[in-house]
């Protein structure tokens, strides 16, 4: 990965030293103002079939359409995408090279320890979708509001049980807020990934489930949606409350962005947010991310940098609880 | 006889055309090491989006269990297993190729995973909704029982020298310690190394731990790899035919073992494969054969291991939770395609649901011809091949392998040293086995432990958790079964022998 970086430098040397500097410095703004010219590769570090997959796929689907050149997808998993977060930089920053991004994944990750990579290393250049929060119980379950699971959990104090996916993640971030927001203590178990967390709430292993919306459509007739931490109902789960109409003010989720290597020259971070706001403005893919339970949103290059500080806020509310504090 | 209707959609001439090639291309996916199902099936989901998503799923079905089956062919003729589901393949595979056996094993191979994948398929087909239901049943707890029973196979492949088993285990346990813990989150046993924050991934771990000791074995011994084939040539389609009928009560528990198994979200072939053995190898009347090349053990592992992929689709297609990897990769397929699954899948999308089946169905019997065929070349080659050809081409794999699982170097390096570590261990006669089962098995209880105690203390009975239902009794008392037997039978045997003595004075 370093020897990739090196060619790139040698390679403007050698331009450089040929063309002479004006000439070297040329391609960069032609680069950005007809960009894409050929097959941008957008590295996923989840594995296919996750939503960061999913919400890809429907972004590739109308990536040609919008921007005249297709996306590859490609896969680098691993230790909860820190592996592929943690090379984003060592990648060519020529704007063909772009990674799906997550919060507060890339803000948690670097705070629980050496994982290769800080938050700042991370140069996002777009948000465009974010997957809200939900608390989830089974459709038999004995709680039918999120009051009533508030109220066993205040006599039964830590004895509510929320499954989750990982550790230090978006869902224990929520279960955090949600504790602190409405005065309860309860206890979460983390699962390997959303799908054993949502098979130990239909199993009644656990009392409910700090889970997305994505699945809550997914999971349909299986469970009962209580709140959703969204801003307002999603068309997908109309008959779901957000938790803002039962009176906590309770957003987020797990935003998805898309990254570049930090060495990626501004003008093409722009280009690179353009790309991606032309496929967020497409009717068809705002109404099948919506479908799916995703909430299409458009935060462009100039405006991440504000977005992540005021999330950066929120998740640092909940060091505490989280354990974080201690690193 | 609306299904049927659906059955003749399967067999449409594409769509067989294309499970055809799924199955050729799956199965040399799988018996390459390091190329595994669910990098066959991430790779060609892509190209299923552009295609009629029933004729899609067909393939993707096709590359599933082909590959799974694919991975026993470097076990038994390379003694590595080309998917971790074909690890316990090895134990009884490589042996029986050593001695000149490969295509009897290879044989035996197909037909066990063509069963054990039939029946798995037909399960799906007709029980689908119901073995949801006990997916759901299986807890925290139970998932950490069932990984203990696993690691008590440990015993049995440590035959001689439990405490050098034992270490082995415990070493496997830790590698799969190593990394960001998902339970908890914490950084562990990394030392600061930023490539081990991924953890050890389980094929690269896999890669190097049986096939550098083969390799440096192969470059310092003089015997040829495997013995060549006997006269008898061929498929020895008869003779494995008649060794499965013998062993059909094995074939068939098996199968069914592995399906129910592969219901299981989060436990997959390779646990499946693994509890099977070892079951397999208590109900036999020759356990001590196991191991050394009885094929009771490769129809038990190959049986289970295909079985888990119509067990694996239950959840995935009645739940909407996948029950393997590769699952997961089909399931976003499906939803990427606009379809929804759940409990209403197999009535609203019934043409899709039931025509991916039913080209599973294909696919698993298209596996017969394609793996004898494949197989036999296999197995004439690699008997064949000189030494000085086949120790590069086998180096060149695990490079390639240990690097395509995530494009990491990384993994290349952490694939070497395990290797070198392995084949230290093994020449001072340490079993192999028990590393790869600790570092498979290891993440699996250590999650279902923490997770029991978690809620167990949340309700203020944490012992209570862990032996809170009969599925958690029942493995516990398997577990006590595997590891008390040996000892019981010694007993039984010598009170036994100390009658008969005192009959004959």
């Amino acid at each position: 990965m370093k020897l990739n970086r090196h060619n790139y430098k040698s390679k403007i040397l050698g331009a450089a030293v040929g063309f002479g500097l004006v000439l070297a410095l040329q391609p960069a703004f032609a680069q950005s103002e007809d960009y894409p010219s050929k097959p941008v590769n957008y590295i996923i570090v989840f594995n296919a079939g996750g939503a960061s997959d999913i919400a890809a796929r429907m972004q590739q689907k109308y990536f040609e359409e919008e921007n005249g050149m297709p996306a590859v997808v490609q896969y680098m998993p691993g230790g909860g995408g820190a592996q592929g977060w943690s090379r984003l930089n060592n990648m060519e920053p020529d704007g063909y090279t772009i990674m799906g991004t997550n919060l507060p994944h890339n803000v948690l990750q670097p705070m629980a320890g050496d994982v290769g990579y800080e938050t700042e290393d991370i140069t996002t250049v777009n948000f465009f979708q974010y997957t809200p929060n939900i608390i989830a119980v089974a459709a038999d379950s004995e709680f039918e509001t999120l009051q009533q699971l508030i109220d066993h959990a205040k006599e039964n104090p830590g004895a509510v049980t929320f499954s989750g996916s990982g550790s230090r993640s978006g869902d224990e971030v929520m279960k955090a807020r949600f504790d602190q927001i409405s005065g309860v203590t309860t206890t979460y178990i983390p699962f390997s990934g959303t799908s054993p967390a949502s098979a130990a709430l239909l199993g009644h292993q656990v009392t409910a489930s700090v889970t997305y919306t994505t699945e809550a459509v997914n999971q349909s007739d299986n469970i009962r949606v209580l709140a959703v931490a969204a801003e307002e109902r999603l068309s997908s789960l109309p008959d779901a409350p957000t938790f803002k109409e039962l009176g906590f003010d309770l957003v987020g989720g797990a935003y998805r962005g898309v990254g570049v290597p930090k060495d990626t020259p501004e003008e093409l971070r722009q280009a690179v947010s353009d790309a991606i706001s032309r496929i967020s403005a497409n009717a068809k893919f705002r109404s099948e991310m919506s479908e799916a339970g995703f909430v299409p949103i458009d935060i462009p290059y100039s405006k991440v940098e504000a977005f992540i500080v005021d999330q950066k806020e929120i998740y640092q509310s909940v060091e505490e609880p989280l354990g974080l504090t201690s690193n | 006889m609306e299904i049927l209707g659906y059955l003749l959609n399967a067999l449409t001439p594409s769509n067989l055309m294309l499970a055809l090639c799924g199955v050729v291309l799956g199965t040399i996916i799988g018996a390459l090491p390091g190329l595994s199902a669910t990098m066959a099936v991430a790779v060609l989901v892509p190209f299923t989006f552009t295609m009629d998503p029933a004729s899609g799923l067909v393939m993707l079905g096709a590359i599933y269990t082909s590959s799974l089956y694919g991975g026993a062919f470097a076990a038994i003729l390379v003694n590595t297993p080309g998917t971790p589901s074909a690890i316990a393949t090895t134990f009884d595979g490589f042996p029986m190729a050593r001695r000149g056996d490969g295509a009897l094993a290879i044989t035996i191979a197909t037909i066990a995973s063509v069963v054990g994948g039939v029946v798995g398929v037909t399960l799906l087909l007709l029980l689908a909704p119901p073995l949801a239901k006990i997916a759901l049943q299986f807890g925290p707890a139970e998932y950490f029982w069932l990984a203990i029973l696993g690691l008590t196979i440990v015993s049995a492949l440590s035959a001689g020298n439990q405490l050098k088993g034992l270490t082995a285990a415990l070493l496997g346990l830790a590698l799969s310690l190593v990394g960001v813990a998902t339970v908890g989150g914490d950084v562990r046993l990394t030392f600061g190394n930023s490539n081990l924050v991924s953890g050890v991934n389980i094929i690269a771990g896999l890669i190097g731990i049986y096939c550098i000791p083969v390799l440096l074995d192969l470059v310092m011994s003089r015997d040829p790899h495997l013995q060549p084939a006997t006269e008898r040539g061929g498929f020895r389609l008869c003779e494995a035919g008649s060794t499965i009928i013998r062993d059909k009560v094995n074939l068939i528990r098996s199968s069914i073992l592995g399906t129910l198994i592969g219901i299981l979200p989060g436990a997959g072939g390779s646990i499946a494969s693994l509890v099977t053995y070892a079951e397999a190898r208590r109900a036999s009347s020759d356990s001590k054969s196991f191991g050394k090349g009885n094929p009771s053990g490769i129809i038990a592992t190959e049986s289970a291991n295909n079985a888990t992929v119509g067990g694996g689709f239950v959840p995935t297609l009645v739940l909407g939770i996948p029950g393997t990897p590769p699952d997961a990769i089909i399931l976003g397929a499906l939803m990427v395609q606009g379809i929804k699954v759940g409990p209403t899948l197999f009535v609203e999308q019934a043409p899709i649901t039931y025509t991916f089946i039913f080209g599973l169905l294909i696919a698993t019997l298209f596996m017969l011809p394609v793996g004898l065929i494949i197989g036999r070349f296999a197995f004439r080659a690699i008997s064949s091949i000189p030494k000085a050809a086949l120790v590069p081409a086998i180096a060149f794999l695990t490079v390639a392998g240990s690097y395509a699982i995530q494009n990491s170097i990384s993994d290349t390096v952490i694939m070497f040293v395990l290797g070198c570590f392995a084949w230290v261990m093994k020449s001072f006669s340490y079993p192999i086995s028990p590393i790869a089962l600790g570092l498979v098995l290891g993440s699996i209880a250590e999650q279902g432990f923490v997770q029991s105690y978690l809620i167990g203390q949340a309700q203020g009975d944490v012992l209570g958790r862990f032996f809170h239902g009969p599925i958690s009794l029942a493995l516990v008392a398997l577990i006590l079964l595997g590891l008390l037997y040996p000892t019981f039978k010694k007993l039984i045997n010598r009170r036994g022998n100390t009658s008969r003595q005192g009959n004959d004075i």
